[in-house]
């Protein structure tokens, strides 16, 4: 009984605390990229450098903060600051807009033209953010770093493994549920949130309907800037900052969108959690699970992965694959908003 | 008449224009630069015109350039070195059934999903069971071979070498590779929505990267593979040779730099050949009817497909041949640097460079490809002596330890980049056409 416990501990501990967290980041991600999908109808691969932009923001805020001795207690300061991210990494994002994507825009340019064009914003944005910040590390935690730690929990319970819960990881989920809960609120509840899915079901319909599209579009961009940041922030706390990893991201955060069905909010939330459990749980090592769960003197002599980590980034592709292959339209198939 | 004089000989007044940068470069800089820049500039170019096939004959956006052209590079490791004999005997056996057993996992899963086709969710879960049997079987052969291999001597070796065959044919082979895996990123993502093609490749690129860097058994990964055969003669053998001295003092010259301008010379040689016959065949092909069709196919799906057009399959055999031609490129690329360095590739920003190359020379033109592919690369071998220069002389008011101004020369690298992707996006804003358009039936 202790052995399935520990194991269940284990898998705890090193899958499922893990793999929620990360989910949670992929999902805000993905949610950025299918909204933009849904009603600009184009992938965005500025997306992770967009991410980037405003963490970069809120870690300036940060610092800010931390000079001038604010902090937020157990919580990390950076929460504090991430309106000022939110609102660099909208202000980009409506600017780069009104000076970029309107004129092709306004030409009709299929989404492949918009597609290159947001892969140019890419490399413009990463540029300038590796100019003001720098390619370099950056860790920006502060406060508590555990919420429960493996020692206490192994006290309190009597088992030989330890389930620690980060404080960053809890942040995350929380922080991921409230966004996700309000955004839904919005699309679901209000007036514009309303607009906005009916311009994304249907254009012809809504512009005759008498939806202003500039202002559909203008609130777009101000959710993914904000989405974004977000998801970017609780990233940069739970691992750390540096611009390439965040260029790293774009893929498992594509997979998530078109593995839930590109367009819709629901399957991007739902891809996330698909693509960080798989990628973790096909990496990850059973050796000691096995090991609890066999009977005594039984040792595996491999690591029991069916993977090595390295190939991390492999699985969220394959997954896409498998999708691309049975159902071209993802879990939750449909484009609408 | 100035204007009517360029706008009819266009294309030999751009292709004058870039013959005398490379020529300023090697008064300045001297010839040996300008030869290297020139044969980077070629290999370019191929890599465009591959891209160009894609993008232009057919508008199939690739985003993952870098990936095939890195399978080129391991073409070039697998067919021109060495073989290491002692490592083939410790576990080439053991890859080898491993290898096998993939293949028969490969034909037992499509047999399985040929007989069970008719309900889906049963055959997704027997094809789901052959390849999780298969994997785990060949795992069993796999890593102990693979261990065995990567404990031979791994300082020098430590992977299977190759056939020991001339360099040379890694080039078609080269793209044989990259073929193959167009093939089946192919057959995936193409006849879905567009962007699909464009994360697929982003994947698999990253996958084929990932993959060369870890699989040490074949490729060594980041010790990288040093000392690949030349298809060109040695510099240390032209400057005892007594005719090369002879050549050297008529072109007057130092031995050694002559040597080197020789050698260069000849990859250039090699390199001219292999672009002259590609830009005879793909010119011919776009003027035949294979050419306009693919063409009709790019600017209307739909009214291509109502023409009986199998749109799909068209697509799947440009995006194939494309990648071969980038797969080519990247074992001459992997040739002319003499070693394979899987780090070297950076999925994304070589795969861009390529792409602005394509888009700022004219895509749909060959000619406006490959000029794109010179133009491109000389700018952006040249834009980092001219950027330091830049902000040395913006910032030469300031102290020489200033921080700003350090901080400024450091980032160079970076503005390099940014610069690509602004020049991207006034590119398709302004001159959407490149600086040699397509030429189109009806505008001419």
């Amino acid at each position: 009984m202790t052995d399935l416990l520990n194991a269940l501990v284990l898998l705890g501990n090193f899958l499922v605390v893990p793999s929620l967290t990360y989910g949670s980041q992929l999902a805000l991600g993905a949610l950025g990229v299918t909204l933009v999908y849904g009603v600009l109808r184009f992938s965005n691969f500025a997306h992770g450098e967009t991410m980037a932009f405003g963490t970069m923001f809120t870690i300036f805020g940060t610092w800010g903060l931390q000079s001038l001795g604010v902090s937020a207690g157990p919580l990390p300061t950076a929460l504090l600051a991430l309106p000022l991210g939110i609102a660099a990494a909208v202000a980009l994002s409506v600017l780069l807009d009104k000076s970029v994507y309107k004129y092709h825009r306004e030409r009709k340019a299929s989404p492949v033209i918009f597609l290159i064009v947001s892969i140019g914003l890419m490399f413009f944005i990463g540029g300038l953010v590796r100019f003001i910040i720098g390619p370099g590390d950056q860790i920006f935690f502060d406060g508590t770093r555990f919420i429960i730690s493996a020692r206490d929990f192994k006290q309190a319970t009597g088992l030989e493994e330890g389930l620690a819960i980060k404080m960053t990881q809890a942040v995350t989920i929380v922080t991921a549920v409230i966004v996700v809960a309000a955004m839904f609120w919005f699309l679901n509840k209000t007036r514009t949130g309303k607009s906005m899915r009916a311009f994304s079901d249907n254009e012809n319909l809504a512009l005759l309907s008498g939806i202003n599209p500039d202002r559909v579009v203008l609130i777009t961009w101000i959710l993914v800037g904000t989405l974004a940041t977000v998801a970017g922030t609780l990233y940069g706390l739970d691992k750390s900052f540096k611009p390439f990893s965040y260029m790293q991201l774009l893929l498992p955060i594509f997979a998530s969108a078109i593995v839930g069905g590109v367009g819709n909010p629901l399957g991007a939330i739902a891809g996330g959690y698909v693509i960080a459990f798989s990628e973790i749980a096909v990496t990850f090592a059973y050796k000691k699970v096995v090991t609890y769960l066999s009977p005594e003197s039984f040792e595996p002599e491999s690591l029991v992965q069916l993977l090595g980590t390295d190939y991390k980034i492999a699985v969220s592709f394959i997954i896409l694959v498998i999708v691309l292959i049975v159902r071209p339209t993802g879990i939750f198939s449909g484009k609408t908003l | 008449m100035n204007q009517s004089f360029f706008s009819r000989n266009r294309v030999p007044v751009l292709y004058a224009g870039m013959a005398l940068l490379l020529v300023i470069v090697g008064v300045g800089q001297g010839w040996s630069v300008a030869l290297s820049i020139l044969n980077l500039c070629l290999i370019s170019a191929i890599m465009a015109l591959g891209v160009n096939m894609q993008w232009g004959y057919a508008g199939l956006f690739n985003v993952g350039v870098m990936g095939f052209a890195a399978l080129g590079g391991l073409a070039a490791v697998l067919v021109s070195m060495p073989p290491v004999d002692e490592a083939q005997v410790a576990g080439g056996s053991g890859i080898l059934i491993g290898m096998l057993i993939l293949v028969a996992t490969v034909f037992a899963s499509t047999f399985v999903w040929r007989v069970f086709g008719k309900k889906k969710s049963t055959a997704y879960w027997m094809v789901f069971g052959v390849i999780a049997v298969g994997y785990a079987l060949g795992r069993v052969f796999f890593l102990p071979s693979v261990d065995a291999i990567e404990a031979v001597n791994p300082s020098v070796s430590g992977y299977l070498g190759g056939l020991g065959l001339p360099i040379l044919l890694a080039w078609p082979v080269g793209g044989l590779f990259a073929a193959g895996a167009a093939y089946v990123i192919g057959k995936v993502a193409l006849g879905l929505r567009s962007d699909y093609l464009a994360i697929a490749t982003l994947g698999i690129s990253e996958i084929i990267l990932y993959f060369i860097k870890n699989e040490e058994w074949l490729t060594r990964g980041v010790k990288n593979v040093n000392g690949l055969p030349r298809p060109v003669p040695y510099e240390v053998d032209l400057q005892q040779a007594a005719w090369f001295q002879q050549l050297a003092a008529d072109w007057g010259m130092p031995v050694t730099e002559a040597s080197s301008i020789f050698v260069k010379l000849c990859y250039a040689g090699l390199f001219i050949v292999v672009i002259a016959l590609l830009m005879y065949l793909a010119e011919t092909a776009l003027k035949s009817p294979w050419g306009r069709m693919m063409r009709a196919i790019r600017d209307n799906e739909t009214a291509s497909a109502a023409m009986g057009k199998d749109v799909v399959k068209r697509h799947l055999i440009i995006f194939v041949i494309g990648s071969a031609v980038i797969g080519m490129a990247g074992a001459m690329l992997t040739t002319l640097d003499g070693q394979f360095t899987p780090v070297g590739y950076q999925p994304l920003r070589f795969t861009f460079l390529i792409w602005v190359m394509v888009i700022i020379g004219g895509s749909g033109n060959n000619w406006g490809a490959m000029l794109g592919g010179f133009f491109i690369w000389f700018f952006w071998i040249e834009a980092e002596p001219i950027g330091l220069w830049l902000i040395d002389a913006l910032t030469s008011f300031m102290e020489n330890d200033h921080p700003l101004r350090l901080h400024l020369m450091d980032s160079a690298a970076h503005m390099r980049l940014m610069t690509v992707g602004i020049v991207l996006l006034v590119a398709l804003r302004y001159f959407p056409t490149g600086l040699i358009p397509e030429k189109t039936a009806r505008k001419a």
